[in-house]
């Protein structure tokens, strides 16, 4: 299909340019900072793979990490099920498909530490509707403040609020696709709907499953902003994940060398953990 | 059928829910937020908006901000371009690891570079600018645009590039004049991506700046923190921000289904 043309570099050539002067340069700083030890004078001293030792052994990054892999596990267990859920139940045509979308839309281009603020006052009790209607309406005793367990939940349904349309439109996107002569054929043949969904809607849905699955790891493994700006981390340090942690080391410690070891045993696990759904995912796809 | 429009309808209602919330507070005072929580406003006020409209220091947090990001859109979707056409079109020596280390910055947690940039944008001279932010949000904006465009142009049959130069077209005549208005939809989509993304980071935006480039968000947040807790002005600041995705959404709404699917349909 595609032809062989090696002076097609000239044409990555810029792109090439501005990630590499965007990534590699403070990749390299990174790598620099975790095999040295500075005391801020601007003097360094080789440190050698002590960092990593220290980060890899250190209870804090253990219970940060668990943190981060328990909320990553939760968010996509809730919003890959609701997403299909959701999608599978929307109209096809019609006037309020657009109407739909640009709703569902509507929470991803919020800025996040909107996100994160709106959502911290939504809890507030007295103040704000969720914490008004659990407290004086419900009678239960809801305090994101005091209580670890209802920190935990507020983080998760906010990012179930924010995110899960990613994965509705993209499997809305899947459906949409599908030929009505794959229904015909499918009602003649008498056939249930779930054979519908696991025969007909769910292959074509894959591709974009997988899309939506990756990027839906990837962003939550990553994610900072939103419970930064609503739990602080807190109470404690029970929703402190790894990027808030990350963050509290290099830029509130100043600890330059055990940041940036942390920084890349993290993006290197980011990245394995990518690989890996990648594979398994896809590895239908070469049988 | 009726039943199963219920789904639709209640997931719609809870997105709604915060947001409305918001919205409401925006016209309230502080004070009545602070009495308690009510459905409606009971003395309904622009006062909030008022005061954005007319503090600089509010008003120029959005104009930095629609100034990088619209900086950042128009350059990550001009790298993009070309490149995403080689990646469609042809086979060259390490294509597809390059594809693949392209991916790998949109996978880097943000917290990982935000010391980094910091001093980077410093010794360059571009610490502060909005220049600065738009450029270091292309570290994510880019690998998105070339991976949607890439996905938008391999739909495009290669005889469309084929027949243009039997009939003549040099490369760039035919780049302009008949491939691009064949890609519009995913232009138009791997533009709003990159809008959104860049709209919606803030700890890469508020790192890199200080006084004269600061975003919104931190302008919201000085807010928060210096002037007491102004609930009624910080929920009238959020309500602002809402608007710009909004607008953007409306343009791409035929597209936005399959934008997301990234134009692998």
């Amino acid at each position: 299909m595609r032809t062989e043309n090696q002076r097609a570099w000239l044409f990555v050539l810029p792109v090439l340019a501005l990630v590499a002067f965007n990534a590699l340069m403070p990749m390299m700083t990174v790598v620099n900072y975790s095999v040295q030890e500075t005391f801020g004078d601007n003097r360094f001293f080789w440190q050698g793979l002590d960092w990593f030792e220290q980060i890899l052994r250190s209870d804090r990054f253990h219970a940060a990490l668990g943190r981060q892999f328990l909320f990553t596990a939760i968010i996509l267990l809730i919003e890959v099920p609701l997403g299909i859920a959701v999608a599978l139940s929307m109209p096809r045509k019609g006037i309020w498909v657009p109407v739909c979308l640009v709703l569902m839309a509507l929470p991803m281009l919020i800025p996040w530490n909107v996100v994160g603020s709106m959502w911290n006052i939504f809890t507030l009790p007295k103040v704000g509707m969720l914490g008004y209607f659990m407290n004086d309406v419900l009678g239960i005793r809801y305090d994101m403040t005091q209580d670890p367990l209802a920190a935990w939940i507020t983080v998760v349904v906010m990012d179930v609020w924010h995110w899960t349309s990613l994965v509705v439109l993209l499997c809305y996107a899947g459906l949409v696709s599908i030929p009505d002569a794959y229904y015909q054929a499918a009602k003649i043949d008498g056939a249930s709907a779930w054979s519908v969904f696991r025969y007909i809607q769910l292959p074509k849905m894959k591709t974009v499953l997988t899309i939506a699955v990756l990027l839906r790891f990837m962003d939550s493994f990553n994610i900072y902003t939103e419970p930064f700006v609503l739990t602080g981390g807190g109470p404690g340090n029970s929703t402190t994940l790894l990027s808030i942690d990350l963050v509290k080391i290099a830029l509130g410690q100043f600890d330059l060398g055990p940041a940036a070891a942390m920084s890349l045993i993290y993006f290197a696990i980011t990245l394995l953990v990518s690989w890996v759904f990648y594979v398994v995912m896809t590895k239908d796809d070469q049988g | 059928m009726k039943k199963r429009s219920l789904v639709p309808i209640v997931y719609i209602l809870f997105l709604m829910l915060p947001i409305y919330f918001l919205v409401s507070m925006s016209f309230k005072t502080t004070n009545e937020i602070l009495a308690g929580f009510s459905l409606f406003p009971k003395t309904f006020t622009l006062a909030s908006y008022k005061t954005i409209f007319t503090d600089p220091t509010w008003y120029w947090g959005y104009i930095n901000s629609i100034l990088y990001v619209t900086l950042n859109t128009v350059l990550s979707v001009a790298v993009a371009l070309p490149a995403a056409y080689a990646f469609s079109r042809y086979r060259f020596l390490g294509d597809k690891q390059l594809f693949f280390w392209l991916l790998t910055n949109r996978m880097a947690p943000a917290a990982v570079f935000a010391l980094p940039f910091f001093q980077l944008y410093q010794s360059i001279g571009l610490f502060d600018t909005p220049l600065g932010v738009a450029l270091s949000h292309t570290l994510f904006n880019v690998p998105l645009a070339v991976w949607i465009l890439e996905g938008f142009m391999r739909g495009i049959p290669k005889e469309l590039d084929e027949t243009a130069y039997v009939d003549g077209y040099s490369f760039p005549r035919f780049f302009t004049r008949i491939f691009l208005p064949n890609i519009k939809a995913g232009v138009g989509v791997a533009a709003f991506f990159c809008f959104m993304f860049s709209w919606v980071e803030m700890l890469l935006a508020k790192t890199l700046t200080a006084v004269d480039a600061k975003p919104i968000a931190a302008v919201m947040t000085r807010t928060a923190s210096s002037a007491g807790y102004e609930l009624g002005l910080l929920a009238a600041a959020g309500t602002l921000t809402i608007i710009p995705g909004a607008i953007v959404i409306w343009f791409v709404r035929n597209y936005i289904a399959r934008g997301f699917a990234m134009g692998r349909v």
